[in-house]
């Protein structure tokens, strides 16, 4: 144990979690905060308040030079032309020739020399691999530089945004007009308005020396600390997917629930289009909610009046007070359908519904 | 929080309390509870039913896990705590409160072979480190 302990990497703020009393544990070999309470409690913080993330374990690429763009269009499922603003954002996966999923990530266009990534933190190296890899062969000028000494923050809820102009007024002019999915590069902060969680707020990059005290100033302001616990409930709530648990190098985007975003109508070619083509879909991503009392896992097993999936995230939702799965089914399944979920020794109806389940502080299910 | 010394304790995390009747009352530690964090539902085990000593009766589930209840001794169940249906979070507010089932065991001496509070101590403090 002890060991594996001292293996684990840590953050900038790994010190500034333990001082807060963060219960601690291994996510992907990173020593990250799971809750410093109670993880419900922190999940409510974020719906009706405000409150932050150590995301400092995701990795920040930048791709520079001439024919980024050409570069990213063939290596991306969704199309970088639709970026055509600077600080614009895109959600895309990245995918093998057999179309199956290496990772999801954003993309920020800041020029046509300059396209910022940010990836999963498990992902990150054979990410970088296989983008040179791929540059090495179609633009061998490019660079691909990860970002080593860099923390990057999540300020997430209602208040956030608020929160965050209150301990750094000096970027409020550069940031308060920003769309969802836009970004503004203010000095030493990037400041970016998507997030993890179904709520409004920032995700900001800034250098790893000065993370501790905006940690600490965004505390003071009354922004709560939420550990991975409460990430986890809220992106579920949010219907948002989980690289390595909703998809993974097996799973093409479009048995992910990722279909939009895989751009199959421009006549662009990308890595992993053909497969796409020559494979539709058989499968398809549910969401799902527990009609009886217990919890939905992930790896239980589905059954429907067309065969059997597995559910691939599953929790208990704070905001709805009953347990949500998003789930693999056989394609023919509809939403309104009553599946049975084996929990245990118990087979438990479950209806299909469609996702997000929650967002902005409300359910989203009808009734 | 200290575990109680009046009460017994089992190397799975469940805490036993004997009764002047002879029934016990059983339910998981502090230690137990704050490992899996928020609770979000429990499944008791049937009145009536008889359990072996180890045998799985019981599930607790928080927002992170589930983890199975053992029956610390052979017996019957007498009882189950049917508040803890709506209100699973008990456990964590008060987990020497929030009992989960009652027995009567087969063999009164079963309970003497349980672990008391300075060895199940020994035992958190040495799964801390």
């Amino acid at each position: 144990m002890i060991g594996d302990a001292m293996a684990l990497k840590q953050t900038p703020l790994h010190a500034t979690h333990c001082s807060m009393g963060a219960k601690m544990v291994d996510f992907g070999g990173w020593d990250m905060p799971l809750n410093y309470g109670s993880q419900i409690d922190e999940h409510h913080q974020v719906r009706n308040d405000c409150g932050m993330f150590d995301v400092s374990h995701m990795r920040v690429v930048d791709m520079k030079g001439d024919g980024v763009r050409a570069f990213l269009r063939y290596l991306l499922a969704n199309n970088v032309d639709k970026l055509q603003s600077s600080g614009k954002a895109l959600y895309s996966c990245l995918l093998r020739p057999d179309a199956g999923v290496i990772d999801d990530l954003i993309v920020y266009f800041m020029s046509e020399q300059w396209f910022r990534i940010v990836v999963n933190a498990g992902t990150a190296d054979k990410d970088i691999a296989w983008m040179r890899e791929q540059a090495a062969q179609h633009a061998p000028l490019l660079s691909v530089t990860p970002c080593h000494d860099m923390a990057m923050i999540a300020v997430q809820g209602p208040n956030a945004r608020e929160k965050v102009w209150q301990v750094l007024p000096q970027t409020r002019s550069a940031t308060e007009n920003l769309q969802n999915f836009q970004a503004a590069d203010c000095a030493d902060y990037f400041i970016a308005r998507t997030g993890y969680t179904g709520e409004d707020g920032f995700e900001i990059m800034l250098p790893a020396q000065q993370a501790a005290d905006f940690w600490i100033a965004l505390h003071r302001a009354g922004v709560a600390s939420i550990g991975l616990g409460a990430r986890d409930t809220l992106r579920l709530e949010a219907g948002m997917n989980l690289y390595g648990q909703d998809m993974d190098e097996t799973i093409n985007p479009l048995e992910a629930g990722l279909a939009w975003t895989v751009d199959l109508k421009s006549a662009r070619d990308f890595i992993g289009k053909s497969a796409l083509l020559a494979h539709p879909p058989i499968r398809k991503l549910v969401g799902l909610v527990l009609l009886e009392r217990g919890v939905l896992r992930s790896h239980q097993i589905v059954h429907t009046a067309h065969g059997t999936g597995e559910i691939t995230s599953g929790t208990f939702s704070p905001t709805l007070g009953q347990s949500i799965a998003l789930a693999r089914l056989p394609i023919a399944v509809q939403v309104g359908d009553t599946v049975q979920v084996s929990i245990r020794d118990k087979m438990l109806n479950a209806k299909v519904v469609k996702y997000p389940f929650a967002r902005n502080g409300k359910s989203l299910l009808p009734g | 929080m200290s575990n109680p010394a009046n009460l017994k304790y089992t190397t799975s995390h469940e805490w036993v309390k004997t009764e002047t009747d002879g029934t016990v009352t059983i339910g998981i530690t502090q230690h137990a509870q704050e490992l899996l964090g928020d609770m979000v539902f429990v499944e008791t085990p049937a009145v009536g039913r008889k359990l072996a000593a180890r045998e799985e009766c019981a599930v607790v589930e928080s927002v992170k896990a589930a983890s199975d209840v053992y029956a610390p001794l052979a017996g019957v169940v007498l009882a189950i705590n049917g508040e803890l249906d709506s209100a699973p979070e008990k456990i964590n507010a008060d987990p020497y409160g929030a009992w989960m089932f009652k027995m009567k065991p087969d063999n009164a001496a079963d309970v003497a072979a349980l672990l008391d509070v300075t060895a199940y101590q020994a035992l958190v403090d040495n799964e801390a480190h």
